[in-house]
């Protein structure tokens, strides 16, 4: 619906524009336009039809929530009533210590997690690429391989092997007479990392591969030719003209880092140390689904929103600073 | 000094041995874990919390596999199907309606074109969890919670999907062959239909693939909006079973035996589609 009024307007707009060659080709022409317009109202409304059902009034409602609150009239009888609240669910977010806690430990993986990811994808690419990689079609579908298996099932497989009793790398560590705990207070988060990590590392790495392979030889020849051994050829030639994926790669990890769910949701199960408000999303779903506060929930969710635009925002921005400071 | 000097001189810190040895390693990350999960589903329970993996005495592979399917009255199948049908429906759905848009996006000029392709590109950065409250509440105004189609409508919407049909129109579809197609009179939905979505085939199958491992991850979606078992997808489903497995430890090799089967249709989808959707990572990476 959006899109076939917007793609409308611009017919007049058209018409002003061009000048007049003759009346029966102006009609023609506006005809065509006017064809091409609908065309696109086609193609585009059901994509935007869905948009903005499952996204744009989602957002609103989330929004709207996050005002209101449903009062119990008093000693419970009568009727709910919904009421504004105004920002006293943001305040009762903002200042509930285990929606901070949360939003650190987010913090936290964050700063182990994309580093991680980026750099690590990034160097086994720049490895591949470098020609000496033996069984090089071999490696790389081995490393993709986790991206086949769903979040979940990584989550699991992972669980076990922290498991003792059935985890063969515990039994490992145990005959070398090391005892360690994966799910402990301070290996959770890590032990969380290296679940992200193992199933998104060749995905990147693919991504960063893909991306490689476009650099133009000559450019790679040029640098030889110029004394550059591989690792400077890899670190300083290469590396600057894969910048586009690099910022996409770290956008996205970004992204799906701050919506931290899947992986604390199941190893909650077996692990105390992950409370059911361990990271914002289990707060939002804990306080929606578990408490049925929605304003709180609503509230929560559009704090995360916020973080999640702002720093998807930083990130786009710092990396074009640097783009244009380079370019000086 | 020319290059072999130079790197004659130094300590070979990153020679083809150890850029091997490294590469290596990070498959044997990769990939012991997937050989755990094959190992451990040929075992039974005593074997498995015996964590003698290698031993073949106790191979009841197929004992786990009819286990898994009888569990519950047969539930495992029940998902199995429903994943199918949100992953491989939704997908293929999911990626015309985005791949269409972002054609017309590429071909057609309107007003306040490049905002609306914002407002495409912002909707990617929201997180699932923040939709899921508000989409629970109009899915229950609707009477559709615990319903098929609470799940399978929300997945359709692919707004990266839209970025990426943009990208395949500018590149395999030359506006030269629509104007061609015009001059002979055709109207534009059946040079889209005719025409330019046969080019479009190897984005259309990206887009698709993209999606197809989307959904069938999908987890919280499912979790908030179904109650009723027999509409779970295997993700849900195996949640719900690990949690079993605490108290009911039967539940370890079915679980075991279950993963190991939903990761199958995603391998073979990656396997049989490879040569889409490595073309489909390069135009996203190059922006």
């Amino acid at each position: 619906m959006t899109a076939t009024t917007h793609a409308r307007v611009p017919a007049g707009a058209a018409r002003a524009a061009s000048p007049a060659p003759s009346d029966s080709g102006l009609r023609a022409r506006r005809a065509a336009k006017r064809r091409q317009l609908t065309a696109a109202g086609v193609l585009m409304t059901p994509f935007f039809a869905l948009l903005v059902t499952v996204f744009l009034v989602p957002v609103g409602t989330a929004v709207y929530l996050s005002f209101f609150s449903d009062d119990q009239p008093g000693l419970g009888f009568g009727p709910e009533r919904t009421v504004f609240v105004g920002l006293r669910s943001y305040a009762a977010v903002l200042t509930d210590p285990t929606f901070l806690g949360g939003l650190g430990t987010v913090a936290l993986y964050c700063l182990i997690y994309i580093p991680l990811m980026v750099v690590g994808a990034l160097a086994l690419a720049l490895l591949l690429d470098s020609g000496v990689v033996r069984l090089r079609a071999f490696a790389q579908l081995g490393l993709f391989l986790p991206h086949a298996v769903p979040g979940i099932i990584a989550a699991l497989i992972w669980l076990y092997l922290y498991t003792p009793g059935i985890s063969p790398v515990i039994e490992l560590f145990a005959k070398g007479d090391i005892t360690i705990d994966f799910l402990g207070v301070h290996t959770v988060v890590p032990s969380i990392v290296n679940i992200a990590l193992w199933s998104n590392l060749g995905y990147n790495m693919v991504v960063f591969y893909a991306a490689l392979q476009a650099v133009p030889r000559e450019v790679i020849e040029a640098s030889v030719v110029d004394g550059a051994g591989p690792v400077r050829t890899a670190l300083q030639v290469k590396t600057p003209l894969v910048r586009a994926s690099i910022v996409m790669v770290s956008i996205f990890t970004l992204i799906w880092a701050l919506q931290l769910f899947t992986e604390p949701m199941l190893l909650s199960q077996s692990s105390p140390m992950i409370s059911s408000r361990f990271s914002p999303s289990m707060y939002i779903y804990d306080a929606a689904f578990t408490r049925n506060n929605y304003s709180l929930a609503a509230a929560a969710s559009v704090v995360l929103l916020v973080c999640t635009i702002a720093l998807s925002y930083g990130v786009t921005r710092f990396t074009s600073r640097a783009d244009s400071e380079e370019a000086r | 000094m020319s290059a072999a000097d130079s790197s004659l001189l130094r300590p070979k810190l990153l020679g083809p041995a150890t850029v091997n040895v490294v590469v290596a390693v990070s498959v044997l990350y990769t990939l012991l874990p997937v050989l755990w999960l094959v190992l451990a589903s040929a075992k039974n329970r005593d074997a498995l919390f015996s964590s003698d993996l290698l031993s073949l005495s106790d191979f009841s592979f197929l004992q786990n596999l009819k286990d898994l399917f009888a569990m519950d009255g047969g539930l495992y199948g029940r998902w199995y199907v429903n994943s199918l049908l949100y992953a491989v429906l939704g997908a293929a759905v999911g990626a015309l309606v985005s791949v269409a848009c972002g054609y017309a996006f590429d071909k057609y000029r309107f007003r306040h074109k490049e905002k609306l392709f914002g407002l495409v590109l912002a909707a990617v950065m929201v997180p699932q969890t923040v939709l899921a409250l508000p989409l629970y509440l109009m899915a229950s105004e609707a009477g559709l919670v615990n319903t098929f189609w609470a799940v399978f409508i929300p997945v359709l919407f692919n707004p990266f999907g839209v970025y990426l049909g943009r990208i395949f129109a500018r590149g395999y579809v030359p506006d030269e062959v629509l104007e061609a197609a015009r001059v002979d009179g055709a109207g534009e939905l059946t040079t889209y239909a005719r025409v330019a979505l046969r080019m479009l085939g190897p984005g259309l199958i990206t887009v698709f693939l993209f999606q197809l491992t989307a959904i069938w991850n999908n987890f919280f979606l499912p979790m908030v909006m179904l109650s009723d078992q027999d509409l779970y997808p295997v993700s849900l489903g195996l949640y719900q079973w690990n949690s079993s497995a605490s108290v009911s430890p039967e539940y370890y090799p079915v679980v075991i035996m279950g993963s190991l089967l939903a990761v199958l249709p995603l391998i073979l989808a990656f396997v049989l589609l490879q040569r889409f959707w490595r073309s489909g990572l390069t135009a996203g990476a190059v922006k």
